[in-house]
């Protein structure tokens, strides 16, 4: 067993975010204790947060290989985009 | 009015003292993260200081603001409590003089929040946040090293017995604790105490340590200003540069 704590990542909703986002990682022995390192590395303890943390080893990434398959967004078919409809007001953060 | 005033300095020098002991620590944790999680502490504890001092300088009108305070006292016009003086040590040492002094501190900041002076209560209501917190943690690594390996539980026991002469002063109240408790100011010291054992002996039982008889001879002397041999040179360190350029702004 490596003697070194675990990789952890991760993800914070900041106080008016709308979405978790990546910003960072770090070592942690377990999952408490990695929520509590993200409180004083990353958030200085601001109210409204939420922090989720993942074991980097849990992450599945694609691979830069795929990037074709995966990404290409089919600019030439332009009946692919749902861009012709214009959204009503109402409709926020979309 | 006075009274007050070294209720104030004693609030303000207990968490200046540890704030000092826990920035010598900063880079020298046992890991980065815990290195970060100790100064922010030590900052919190910074940030209460000032607010008591503040106060304490208003009160008592002589001119003495927070820096006047903190630099151009010598050890025995401080008035913390012996535990806080004592050496970081290893890490066990570390924490457990700051789960005894987290575990007063957060029921002590409970029971302001209630104080019959709206400042001390203001000032409470702002520190609990941080102190809640505190609390949390060094009960969490208190467990951790209690009950994680033979090493780290023969480490933080052996701290235990160490320390545990120092725990009791913060009850040990005198006239000036006595006349704040009169006046609504300050939580009375029987409650304080019943919840900090039953705290501490949740957390031992948690963390498989044995907890030193609530009974034990306690160690007293620091809030009248009688302090360890260890003051002088946290304070030579602390306050050499307004020593030397007294007055100097920065």
């Amino acid at each position: 067993m490596s003697k070194e704590w675990p990789l952890w990542e991760v993800f914070i909703r900041s106080q008016h975010g709308l979405a978790h986002k990546h910003v960072g990682s770090l070592h942690a022995p377990d999952a408490e204790m990695a929520v509590n390192n993200a409180r004083d590395v990353y958030t200085r303890r601001n109210e409204g947060v939420s922090i989720w943390v993942v074991r980097a080893a849990d992450i599945v990434a694609s691979s830069p290989g795929d990037k074709g398959a995966l990404f290409e967004p089919s600019n030439s078919k332009v009946y692919r985009h749902p861009t012709f409809f214009p959204m009503p007001e109402e409709v926020k953060n979309l | 009015m006075q009274t007050k005033v070294n209720y104030l300095l004693r609030l303000g020098d207990n968490a200046l003292i540890l704030s000092q002991q826990l920035c010598q620590l900063c880079g020298k944790g046992p890991a980065l993260e815990e290195d970060m999680a100790l100064t922010n502490v030590a900052l919190d504890l910074l940030g209460q200081t000032r607010l008591w001092y503040e106060y304490a300088g208003e009160l008592e009108g002589a001119g003495r603001d927070e820096d006047k305070l903190a630099y151009h006292r010598d050890a025995h016009d401080f008035k913390n409590c012996l535990l806080l003086e004592q050496p970081n040590g290893n890490y066990a040492d570390t924490m457990v003089r700051q789960f005894f002094f987290d575990a007063w501190h957060y029921f002590l900041i409970v029971g302001l929040t209630r104080s019959s002076d709206a400042r001390i209560a203001a000032i409470a209501e702002k520190s609990l946040k941080e102190v809640t917190y505190h609390l949390r943690r060094s009960g969490d690594l208190i467990v951790r090293l209690g009950d994680g390996t033979e090493v780290s539980y023969a480490k933080t026991q052996a701290a235990v017995n160490d320390l545990w002469m120092y725990s009791g002063e913060v009850f040990a109240y005198d006239a000036v604790d006595e006349a704040m408790v009169a006046e609504g100011v300050a939580p009375a010291a029987a409650d304080l105490r019943a919840q900090w054992l039953a705290h501490v002996a949740e957390i031992f039982a948690e963390a498989t340590l044995t907890m030193p008889p609530a009974d034990a001879w306690m160690q007293s002397g620091g809030k009248q200003g009688r302090h360890s041999e260890h003051l002088g040179y946290i304070l030579a360190e602390m306050q050499f540069l307004q020593r030397a350029y007294p007055g100097a702004t920065w």
